[in-house]
């Protein structure tokens, strides 16, 4: 985080100065660490009983052939102990190329990444063309702002009811689609058409986000730039080329980074919109989530492999993504 | 946006007042738009906003519709609309319980989150203490926590904790889920509070902490909204934990009453329709409070490079 390093010395930008050397640096420091510790203590707790044991204890069950059936369990008054027992990387060895492994793994890996490339392509570019669009000085734009917004206001398992009910089968879109004589696909059912509609939801749903962290980015570029480049001769293209674009490239990365997490990580809309009725249409999160908690026997270790190879993939593209970012000289804002 | 070059003033004619006012009579500044450019605008913004609109208002108007089948047939509605689903769903269902539920996790999550998250944002915006970089980095990694590796896990601490089925227990797991997030976004609105304040505050006698109190954070004031706001949405929303650790029924949150809902009574969409509704109230009008302070507060930290 190489962002935060310069000024948590106390300077403002601009005049850095020479660093003190990490001895004084550290002396200086240590009147204020008790301070600092205590102040993030109780995110550190949190943090730590809640997500970094659990994901100690996850991994262990990984290694593990722990499921509902011999895991310790209390049905009416008596208590069964856990019979599971250490099996090693067989379950990773297993998601990955075991028997089926394509259509357990491979295929909603693929899913996956199309999932996630297509709704934050879509995010970005949706978001920005109308974060520009507000930008401008246009009468009402505070209300095209208010209502814009509405689809991130709307909780989004009420969101995704609404959707349900327009894509059903006979819903509006449906009927809209047979009025203008097009064909009606069956979008909760056909393996093609629940993926579109998935695609569809998560960007009606995403929008907003990308869309108010871009008008933040826009609003805080110089308008003197502008000035300057348009005394020059820029023409409109250029100006959002060399000046826009330029200028909103920390918090693209930033809004890039996390919408690509998030949506690797959504679950609440595939999950909502087609509960378990649509195995094809599965990304991991809610296939690891369906083998865990949606079946019988419920196959903790499997989902919790599952789990631990997402948190991997992401580990692996986050580094890859700084590293990036670092070499083209641009620093993660968040 | 192309900005009109006034026309050249021709030196035969002497400049005087009128000329100059026939000059100011090109309006047009800097940042105007051409009627095309604008009206341009004006219809992709209208088209936007009505597909913004658009399923949010189709709920609507579906919750008024009495029958549960009336979805297929939409235009009947316009005939025989009603409040009935509303007064069900207010009496006969445990909607009262399930907002009381949703309002103490919820609250519990924005208060409890907003401070921790303030706290932290502020000490990692402020202070470089050892095993700073790595604190960093778990916070962003924490984001990255797919639901299914730490249900299970998660599920055994808070029953050994006796927290399983108690407001606390999804407060906390809730807290686990959103912290990270928003203490990034504080440090990002803190990093653009200058740090001659602190250093003032200072001299002036006060405690490291009456200096966080009493200057920092009524300046952070748009961050703390944006936090509270994601906050907020992100516990009212959930559904993953909620359904798997909330287990007597007068303690669903919303997001699973509104599932338990459609077994119950067997997918009467009408009702599905207007409870929908009514759980969208309460968020959408927390939210537009919050709303003003959105755009400065969101990237505050992001727009500094």
């Amino acid at each position: 985080m190489t962002v935060a390093i310069d000024r948590a010395t106390g300077k403002t930008r601009g005049d850095r100065g020479p660093r003190p050397g990490p001895l004084q640096r550290l002396k200086h420091g240590y009147q204020k660490h008790w301070y600092a510790y205590a102040m993030i203590a109780p995110v550190v707790i949190v943090l730590g009983v809640l997500v970094i044991y659990p994901l100690v204890y996850g991994f262990y069950l990984t290694l593990t052939d722990a499921n509902s059936l011999n895991s310790a369990r209390t049905i009416g008054v008596n208590e069964i102990e856990a019979t599971y027992k250490f099996i090693g990387f067989d379950n990773y060895a297993d998601i990955l190329w075991g028997e089926t492994a394509y259509d357990r793994f491979w295929s909603h890996f693929i899913w996956t990444i199309v999932w996630t490339a297509a709704c934050v392509t879509l995010h970005y570019t949706i978001g920005l063309s109308l974060a520009l669009l507000l930008n401008q000085k246009l009468r009402g734009r505070t209300l095209y702002r208010i209502i814009l917004v509405l689809p991130w206001a709307v909780p989004t398992f009420v969101t995704v009811f609404g959707w349900r009910f327009m894509l059903a089968d006979g819903g509006i879109i449906n009927s809209a689609l047979e009025t203008l004589h097009l064909p009606t696909p069956l979008w909760l059912e056909d393996t093609f058409w629940q993926r579109f509609a998935a695609i569809m939801v998560n960007t009606w749903c995403g929008v907003p986000f990308m869309m108010l962290s871009l008008l933040g980015g826009l609003q805080s570029i110089d308008g003197s730039l502008y000035e300057a480049a348009e005394m020059d001769g820029a023409s409109a293209w250029q100006r959002f080329r060399y000046v826009t674009l330029p200028g909103l490239r920390t918090v693209s990365s930033t809004v890039v980074l996390l919408g690509i997490i998030w949506t690797f990580n959504q679950f609440a809309i595939i999950f909502l919109l087609f509960g378990n009725t649509a195995p094809d249409a599965q990304i991991l999160v809610t296939w690891a989530y369906y083998l865990g908690f949606g079946q019988q026997p419920r196959d903790f270790a499997q989902s919790a492999a599952y789990g631990i190879l997402l948190l991997a993939i992401l580990i692996v593209f986050t580094s890859f993504y700084r590293r990036w970012l670092n070499r083209n000289d641009q620093q993660l804002a968040i | 946006m192309s900005t009109a070059t006034p026309p050249e003033i021709k030196a035969d004619r002497p400049v005087t007042p009128q000329v100059l006012a026939s000059f100011r009579l090109r309006p047009r500044r800097r940042g105007e738009n051409s009627l095309g450019t604008s009206l341009v605008s004006h219809a992709v913004l209208i088209v936007a906003s009505l597909i913004a609109l658009f399923p949010v208002a189709w709920l609507v108007f579906l919750s008024l519709g009495p029958d549960k089948d009336d979805y297929l047939h939409p235009g009947g509605i316009w005939g025989k609309m009603t409040f009935a689903n509303y007064t069900f769903v207010l009496q006969e269902t445990k909607f009262l319980d399930w907002l009381l539920t949703t309002m103490v996790v919820v609250l519990g999550t924005t208060l409890i989150g907003v401070i921790i998250s303030a706290t932290t944002g502020y000490a990692v915006s402020r202070m470089r203490f050892p095993g700073y970089r790595k604190f960093m980095w778990v916070l962003l990694v924490t984001q990255m926590f797919p639901v299914a590796v730490l249900m299970v896990p998660m599920y055994q601490i808070l029953s050994s904790l006796q927290l399983i089925d108690t407001y606390l227990g999804l407060i906390l797991v809730y807290c686990s889920t959103v912290v990270p997030y928003c203490a990034w976004l504080m440090k990002g609105y803190f990093d653009t509070i200058p740090f001659e304040i602190d250093e003032a505050g200072r001299v002036d006698g006060l405690s490291p902490f009456g200096t966080f109190t009493r200057l920092i954070l009524p300046l952070a004031r748009p961050g703390l909204a944006v936090a509270a706001f994601y906050t907020f949405l992100t516990a009212f929303g959930e559904v993953a934990f909620a359904s798997t650790f909330m287990l007597s029924d007068t303690k669903y949150t919303f997001a699973v009453g509104l599932q338990t809902f459609v077994s119950e009574h067997d997918a009467q969409r009408n009702l599905m329709a207007a409870t929908a509704v009514l759980i969208a109230i309460p968020a959408s009008a927390f939210f537009y409070l919050v709303q003003k302070n959105l755009v400065t507060g969101l990237t505050a930290g992001g727009t500094k490079g």
